[in-house]
């Protein structure tokens, strides 16, 4: 096995084994989404209309909710050292561990949005929209977010830094995200123009995230 | 063994001057080591013994002076070539004793010897399939040490290797640097206690 496969197969049994993050990110959204038409109430048409709102907003803070841990844990049992000595770029390792977390926690967030549309009172289209959407875009947060993670290594604080490192750069694929579901929906804005930007925001944060992650990583080397 | 027949390799560095936390931890400090050759750092608490094996790993820079490898590969970094055991002991408890070691072995490359002899050697062929979480510090200490078995590197960085090894690890682990040396490697241990090996003494923060 290469290097590379092995790092990414590794993250991802590890996050769905018990006390993994993979189910946890799962069931916030879960839980998140089902508690918002209590709170909203039974107006079927205000719902659909807050839908892809909900189920953004939903999976955007439960694809951060164990973003924190992805280098924090490497870093506290010394695995992070050894990656650092390895022959792999750390550029290359920190996008395979971004691109493991994707895999376990981003995925199965697009997996469950058909059945929570249901909740929200979401068409088929509609569904469909917002899962297309959450496919471009999570990536894009998975890989700004892993930033924050690398920096919270650095800067030995775990958490709310992490928030408030990472929610204001997500404001952007929040933003087109919703904005392309609800131009499926309501019309009359055309899917294409925000779910390129969308697109693009995910491909600029590939470039970025890692070279960034690394950089902060070096820079905390101690 | 790939790196013996390059003739004998030479770790020294020169002048090294470590800074951390604002605090110089130690200044002016040579050291070197040769093929077959154990360097056994002693010093007190603090006197900076960690921060020298993370130096030559490659995980601290150095604030002044240079650390070069003489008759390694050349194609590859220092880092590259080490083994760096530190106070973690960088296993996952979620993965098994095995894939732990697997990981290890695909991840650092280069070449590779069979896990099940290693973990064999270290005495911990009957728990392959046992989950890192349920092993004791000494049994960590001891997977840790099946991961410098599997994947072979010239240089080995041990800091404090032998806490948490019971008297027969002790000796075990004794067995295992002897072999290494045999084979032309070189160790670096950071260390309190005598190394249970011959080895050569690097006294530093004395002056300080």
């Amino acid at each position: 096995m290469t290097a590379l496969s092995a790092l990414i197969l590794r993250d991802i049994r590890i996050a769905l084994r018990v006390g993994g993050g993979a189910l946890i990110g799962v069931l916030f959204f879960l839980t998140v989404v089902v508690l918002m038409p209590f709170a909203v109430g039974p107006d079927l048409a205000l719902l659909s209309r807050l839908g892809p709102a909900i189920l953004w907003l939903g999976a955007l803070l439960a694809s951060l909710l164990t973003l924190d841990r992805l280098f924090m844990a490497d870093h506290e049992d010394g695995s992070l050292d050894l990656i650092t000595m390895g022959r792999m770029p750390l550029e290359l390792a920190c996008a395979a561990k971004a691109l493991a977390h994707w895999l376990a926690a981003g995925l199965p967030l697009i997996v469950a949005t058909p059945l929570l549309g249901l909740l929200l009172n979401l068409d088929m289209v509609a569904t469909g929209a917002v899962a297309l959407t959450l496919l471009a875009g999570t990536p894009a947060l998975t890989f700004t977010g892993m930033i924050g993670a690398a920096l919270a290594v650095t800067l030995h604080r775990g958490g709310l830094l992490m928030a408030v490192l990472v929610l204001p750069l997500s404001i952007p694929v929040l933003i087109f995200g919703v904005a392309a579901s609800q131009a499926v929906i309501v019309g009359p804005m055309t899917f294409g123009a925000p779910f390129s930007i969308l697109c693009a925001l995910s491909l600029v944060s590939f470039v970025i995230g890692p070279f960034a992650a690394a950089a902060s990583l070096r820079h905390g080397l101690d | 063994m790939s790196w013996l027949k390059r003739g004998e390799m030479r770790l020294a560095g020169h002048g090294l001057r470590c800074v951390r936390g604002g605090r110089e931890v130690f200044a002016g400090l040579d050291f070197a080591a040769v093929s077959g050759e154990a360097l056994a750092v002693m010093g007190r608490n603090g006197s900076g013994k960690t921060s020298l094996l993370r130096l030559i790993a490659g995980l601290l820079v150095p604030a002044g002076g240079t650390i070069a490898l003489d008759g390694g590969v050349g194609e590859l970094t220092l880092a590259e070539q080490c083994h760096y055991l530190g106070h973690r002991d960088a296993l996952k408890p979620a993965l098994s004793v095995e894939e732990n070691l697997a990981f290890w072995a695909d991840f650092l490359g280069g070449e590779r010897f069979e896990a099940a002899e290693s973990l064999a050697k270290v005495g911990l062929d009957h728990a392959t399939h046992l989950p890192a979480a349920f092993l004791s510090a000494g049994q960590r200490r001891r997977l840790s040490l099946a991961r410098l078995l599997t994947v072979r590197r010239p240089v080995w960085l041990l800091d404090e290797p032998t806490t948490a090894l019971d008297v027969a690890g002790q000796d075990m682990f004794g067995g295992l640097m002897r072999e290494h040396l045999s084979r032309g490697g070189m160790i670096v241990a950071a260390t309190h206690a005598p190394l249970g090996i011959e080895s050569r003494e690097l006294r530093i923060g004395d002056t300080a």
